[in-house]
């Protein structure tokens, strides 16, 4: 491990920090673009963050120690996955630290976490939402799994950052059973993110939160902390998509160059990503929480099919 | 990967896999109109997969069968199908015998027994396209399945239509096709028989006021 890579895997922890609020920014510009509303500024979720960390917290009468202490294990879970995946380079001192399968256990830890923190008060709107995320996250992590198990089954490797360096500089090879990985985890990553087809991000009803309910009684710094990792939460999410199926530009060592350039490409893709992403949930509408089973089945089905065609057709040819 | 495949194997089995996925979403779908226009993608990815094959193994006859692919199943019949739908107003809900995500599991199970039972077969085959059997005899089990779970007579003559998509695959990837009289007979076949059957639904409404192929069974002798 030399200085330079460490020096570089804060780089990238850093770049993860401040580039996190600015593509929540980005998605919900584009989207407001897209329904014919004024758009916030581009910095408008930092511009959140600093006023909430700068207000006080307010406690429920018999919240446990527990409640305050979510807001940190999730940011950090956050934080630890955005450092794992491979944003910038697959040869940093981070990467070999934890596999797609412990990264997909760091998620949920994560949301562990939220969903107990959102019953310990009590209230009904805490616990309707805590229930939700379990059963969105109960259908989404198989499928998440199977998709990581299709691209682990073509670079032979459960690590992250051998999987990505098998998928960028291998010989050029079309792999149909990344196309349905690729859709499938689209879908859960929609699920997870708390988007449209699932959950409307910026929905002020509560009986059809998802998110937001379970975050209802949060304020102050630790509902900023809270914010701040679901933005981290989508940044790793994309970062994860483009690692996976876009992997061109990622460097493989920490020379400058290479990394200069690997965040111009970044910085082009998640913009490129994060457009996508509202059109898809511009032209969606919000399904009912009793069809999200249905949607996550799918995206386990699409999954499923990734690792059979995979077996068919790329193993013995 | 060891060994370096053509570029043209690729892309073949890269439409394979569209011609599959293609038959799950068709299976999803529950409205009558998109599920016209699936079939209608699925006869372009057919008649594309088919250009490939023809292309990279030079058999001049498959670009017949490639044209009359793409004329037949990704115009003709979806116009004919979109027709249909129009004059007999059908109203866009598609009821199933069983809901849908049970249905695209069995469909996984299905496409397991489909890639089981034609790995041994596609290692006889010496063909440039012989991997994709297995997805050929499974949209033609995906099809069928379609033609079980649905009670509506459109979404069944679709699911009919699509299990000779299937058909064309298997026969286009075990053998380069069929001989070009066989082929032509196929297509003439089916066409009448969407012609047919649209005939019949007029006669099917008629009667019930309803396409529910559900009230057939309670037919009797007044």
């Amino acid at each position: 491990m030399s200085i330079s890579g460490l020096l570089w895997q804060f780089f990238a922890i850093a770049l993860a920090l401040a580039l996190a609020p600015l593509l929540t920014g980005w998605v919900n510009q584009c989207r407001a673009w897209l329904q014919n509303r004024a758009a916030p500024p581009l910095l408008q979720p930092y511009f959140m963050l600093h006023k909430l960390f700068h207000k006080d917290v307010v406690l429920a009468h018999g919240a446990s120690p527990l409640f305050v202490f979510a807001p940190y294990v999730v940011f950090g879970c956050m934080l630890l996955a955005c450092a794992i995946i491979p944003t910038l380079s697959t040869d940093l001192p981070f990467a070999p630290a934890a596999d797609t399968i412990a990264l997909v256990g760091v998620f949920g830890l994560a949301r562990l976490f939220i969903a107990l923190a959102a019953m310990d008060i009590g209230t009904s709107f805490g616990t309707l939402g805590g229930r939700r995320e379990m059963l969105i996250g109960f259908l989404a992590e198989p499928a998440l799994l199977m998709v990581i198990f299709t691209t682990a089954m073509i670079s032979q490797s459960t690590s992250v950052a051998t999987i990505v360096e098998t998928l960028a500089h291998g010989d050029f090879v079309i792999n149909p059973s990344l196309a349905f990985a690729g859709i499938a985890f689209t879908f859960v990553s929609f699920a997870e993110n708390a988007r449209v087809p699932v959950d409307n991000p910026a929905t002020h009803l509560e009986l059809t939160m998802i998110h937001e309910a379970m975050i209802l009684e949060y304020s102050g710094r630790h509902l900023a902390l809270i914010e701040w990792a679901a933005a981290l939460k989508l940044y790793a999410y994309s970062c994860l998509g483009l690692a996976l199926f876009f992997p061109w530009g990622i460097a493989e060592g920490d020379s400058a160059a290479g990394l200069l350039l690997a965040i111009s490409a970044l910085i082009a893709k998640l913009a490129v990503g994060g457009a996508l992403l509202a059109l898809i949930e511009t032209i969606n509408a919000k399904v009912r929480i009793f069809r999200a089973p249905e949607f996550l089945g799918t995206a386990f089905l699409f999954a499923v099919l990734g690792l059979l065609v995979r077996l068919l057709l790329e193993s013995r040819v | 990967m060891s060994t370096v495949v053509p570029l043209s194997a690729q892309l073949i089995n890269l439409f394979a896999a569209v011609i599959l996925l293609l038959a799950f979403a068709m299976l999803a779908q529950r409205r009558v109109l998109p599920l016209i226009n699936l079939f209608a993608l699925q006869g372009l990815t057919l008649c594309l997969s088919t250009l490939v094959v023809a292309f990279s193994t030079g058999q001049a006859h498959l670009y017949g069968s490639a044209a009359l692919t793409l004329v037949l199943k990704a115009l003709l019949l979806p116009w004919i199908l979109h027709r249909l739908v129009r004059k007999l107003q059908v109203k866009s809900d598609v009821e199933g015998l069983v809901n849908i995500p049970t249905t695209m599991l069995i469909g996984i199970v299905l496409v397991m027994v489909a890639f089981n039972v034609a790995l041994p077969i596609s290692q006889l085959a010496s063909t440039i396209s012989r991997g994709t059997l297995g997805i050929a005899l499974a949209s033609v089990m995906l099809a069928f399945l379609m033609m079980i779970v649905r009670t509506k007579a459109i979404p069944q003559v679709v699911g009919f239509l699509a299990m000779e998509n299937g058909l064309f695959l298997a026969a286009t990837s075990a053998t380069y096709g069929m001989p070009m009289v066989v082929e032509l007979g196929i297509a003439l076949d089916v066409l009448v028989g969407a012609i047919i059957l649209g005939v019949f639904f007029f006669q099917i409404r008629e009667q019930f006021d309803s396409l529910d192929i559900r009230h057939l069974e309670k037919l009797k002798e007044r």
